[in-house]
């Protein structure tokens, strides 16, 4: 039989090896925030022409218009993308009509967002809220669904374990594709993120479930088998459900459209991630609880810890 | 075997007959007490149009008045279904904002500026002004003053122009470049309160025309003012600008009368609007706006579609393919669970945005996970040595409080999504909480009472010993 809980600390590693650099990347670079959150707007427009000018040229076209901090990005052959502080629809049409006579194309307008700074700063603030009502929502849960069995505290514990881990995944690996790929942080992130906390609980759940189970038919035996044990069984079920939810991402991210792309990898990635915790660290986290093997963590002999 | 069966599966085989019913395309807009009550409703960004977040324009501070702001809402929700939109929303969002969606609006400019009207109309007497000066008071961004002071008309500049096409050098009400009298001070005869009732109406020559009927203060206000300025001119004002100003042909003794003009069909419509929903309680302005071009929605909703059904054929092969029988029994089963969640939506009506379409996509996920969990355990029962209707019951009975405990903590989340989306007008957060959410409560009906009744029903005509491999269980024990 598989033993995964005897090598939980080679888990452990490959956990920290994804999570640290990811922090690292936020400490460095942080998230850009879209401007959902920070204000300002954005429009996405398509050349007719099929032919794009350079990015400064358009940006000077800005620049005269009073919104020269603008970012200006190309999005396939003809599409511009070009984000810039608060501005209104009048000033919006007015460029959209200069661009057009100056590149001499009829310009589509596809998107034109405006958020308002307060309304922005506003919903960074509730989001979080957000996030850690859902944590609190779901250890009570987990406390209640678990009071049956010994140390039920433990088990909750170890889910929100699990699933911070999971949104460390997420938030680190965002971080790094943000800076590399100029990708920016929006609502559809935030719901990606609440709904990666909300599978990675589910999955946890299943594993737990099992303990409990079999910790009641297999008293005999030490609390370590009995959780690999556990482990094992539902594998073949973590695996399935893992690839059934994956082929529907992976169809979504192939040929969905390009508007969800990134909030549609943002969930593969925590979904990956939810399931790889729930059966490589939540479920060791209890034994390594049940052992208090934090206490050999420091001694000089670590053999004695992974043993 | 069991007595509750039959009736089960004629009673799912009813809810599958409605609800192909109910999901095929051409039916539409079943109408019941004149309301629709079968609809499929697509978002914002799949049909492409506009929405914005109105805020109360207060100074900081202030304490939003809860019934000012639902009276703003509703004349908010009358000039929009006098634009003219199908299936717009307008909504309260939180204590201070008013979420407003107009799918397949193609003119923001033009929707934002009728919605944030505070729309304060008065009647202005300009019977001492020659033809000229009232020429001159009619150009783009003039501002004119009259003696009413009160109601919202303390704020001082409560919305931008309402053109469209202003000059480029605009910067705001204040151009200096028409005001040829700033500090001429106009009478007010009286303000759009005193309306009862607005029409449009054609005329004789095939134009269009404004008729209004006045309430009886005002109807003896306008006969005596009318009766004394024949041929003369009164202005009809809104928020300070001149709109109309037609001449008095002759005294309006019943309060009623017409507005003639120029006037095309379109602005005989907006004159009639802005008369009709006079004042907003409180001042609007946009805190933050969203239009998505018909092309990119379009573009969406074809791709969302085409991803949700190459990822339901991946995942019901692999079903298949993995369980056998088991498997196919759970690729109808989630045939089943597409159906009657497509049909919820239909009936509610769910928005379904590109979000919500993904929710929906992730649902099937969840939908499956919970026959992967009775099906492992059904496996597992039949290693054991059980029997297979043994391993079948004990493989639902075991999976049932991982499926309960699993997909409630999902739930959770959706809720806590969903009330967030609420509050803020996210209607994208919230569409993805309400498919998914929808999506494990049907799911968890559709892997326990579905799938469970059609296996029994198969296990009633095979037997076990002579088909093992159709289980995925290498030898029978």
């Amino acid at each position: 039989m598989l033993n995964i809980v005897g090598r939980r600390y080679l888990f452990f590693g490959i956990s920290l090896l994804v999570i640290i650099p990811g922090m690292i990347a936020l400490a460095l670079w942080g998230l850009p925030l879209a401007i959902d959150f920070s204000g300002g707007s954005l429009l996405q427009a398509r050349f007719d022409s099929g032919t794009l000018p350079q990015p400064a040229q358009i940006l000077e076209v800005y620049r005269q218009n009073g919104y020269g901090d603008s970012q200006v990005q190309t999005s396939g052959n003809d599409q511009i993308i070009v984000r810039t502080k608060e501005m209104d629809e009048a000033t919006k049409s007015q460029i959209v009509a200069a661009l057009s006579k100056q590149f001499n194309t009829n310009i589509t307008v596809l998107r034109f967002d405006t958020v308002g700074p307060a309304v922005g700063s506003e919903v960074a603030t509730r989001a979080a809220g957000a996030v850690a009502l859902a944590a609190l929502g779901i250890t009570l849960y987990i406390t209640y669904a678990f009071r049956g069995v010994q140390h039920a505290f433990r088990y909750g514990i170890s889910a929100i374990i699990a699933m911070l881990h999971d949104v460390l995944v997420v938030i680190g690996v965002t971080a790094i594709l943000c800076h590399f790929l100029h990708w920016e942080v929006d609502p559809l992130f935030l719901t990606a993120l609440l709904t990666v906390i909300g599978f990675s609980v589910h999955d946890t759940i299943v594993v737990f479930d099992r303990i409990r189970e079999n910790s009641n038919t297999y008293r005999r035996l030490p609390y370590e088998t009995v959780v690999n044990h556990s482990i094992v069984q539902t594998l073949a079920r973590s695996i399935n459900t893992q690839l059934t939810v994956m082929f529907t991402l992976l169809a979504l991210l192939l040929f969905g459209g390009i508007t969800i792309r990134h909030f549609v990898l943002t969930l593969l990635i925590g979904v990956f991630s939810g399931t790889y915790s729930s059966i490589f660290n939540a479920a060791p986290i209890l034994v390594v609880w049940e052992n208090r093997e934090w206490r050999n963590w420091f001694r000089k002999n670590p053999q004695e810890a992974s043993a | 075997m069991s007595k509750r069966f039959p009736w089960l599966l004629v009673s799912i085989i009813v809810l599958i007959i409605i609800t192909i019913w109910i999901v095929w395309p051409t039916t539409q807009g079943v109408q019941v007490g004149g309301k629709k009550i079968i609809q499929t409703k697509l978002g914002l960004d799949l049909v492409g149009g506009v929405q914005a977040l109105l805020e109360a324009d207060l100074p900081s501070g202030t304490p939003v008045d809860p019934a000012a702001l639902s009276t703003a809402r509703q004349i908010v929700e009358n000039r929009v279904n006098g634009l003219g939109v199908n299936d717009a929303v307008v909504q309260q969002a939180g204590g201070n904002r008013i979420l407003v969606e107009l799918p397949g609006e193609t003119d923001p400019a033009k929707a934002l500026a009728a919605l944030q009207q505070t729309g304060l109309l008065e009647f202005v007497d300009f019977t001492k002004l020659t033809a000229q000066e009232i020429a001159a008071l009619q150009l783009p961004n003039t501002v004119i003053k009259t003696d009413f002071v009160g109601g919202t008309t303390t704020s001082t500049s409560p919305t931008p122009t309402t053109s469209a096409t202003s000059p480029v050098t605009s910067t705001g009400v204040t151009s200096p470049t028409g005001v040829t009298k700033p500090e001429q001070i106009y009478h007010t005869v009286m303000t759009g309160a005193q309306l009862s009732s607005v029409a449009v109406q054609t005329t004789a020559t095939g134009g269009y025309e404004v008729a209004f009927v006045l309430k009886p203060d005002g109807a003896q206000t306008f006969k005596d003012f009318t009766t004394a300025n024949v041929g003369k001119t009164l202005a009809i004002v809104l928020d300070k600008k001149v709109i109309s100003a037609p001449n008095i042909q002759n005294p309006i003794t019943e309060g009623k009368g017409v507005i003639t003009g120029n006037y095309t069909i379109d602005s005989a419509n907006a004159l009639a609007i802005q008369l009709k929903y006079g004042s907003l309680p409180i001042p609007l302005r946009v805190a933050s706006s969203q239009t998505v071009g018909p092309t990119l929605g379009q573009d969406s909703l074809r791709r969302s579609l085409i991803a949700g059904v190459i990822g339901m054929i991946v995942v019901m092969l692999y079903m298949a393919l993995y369980y056998r029988l088991p498997g196919i029994v759970a690729d109808l089963a989630l045939i089943v669970y597409a159906l009657i969640a497509f049909s919820i939506f239909k009936l509610i009506p769910i928005t379904l945005t590109l979000p919500g379409i993904a929710g929906f996509v992730l649902s099937v996920g969840v939908a499956v996970d919970a026959n992967v969990l009775i099906f492992e355990r059904m496996k597992e029962e039949l290693r054991a040595g059980r029997t297979l209707r043994q391993a079948v019951d004990l493989g639902w009975g075991r999976a049932w409080p991982s499926i309960r405990d699993s997909n409630f903590s999902t739930l959770i989340t959706c809720f806590i999504l969903g009330y967030f989306g609420k509050q803020f007008g996210a209607s994208i957060v919230l569409g993805f909480a309400l498919t998914l959410g929808i999506g494990v409560l049907v799911s968890m009906f559709t892997a326990i009472i579905v799938t469970r009744t059609f296996l029994h029903l198969v296990l009633d005509n095979i037997e076990f010993s002579e088909h093992h491999v159709w289980f995925g269980v290498a030898r029978s024990l």
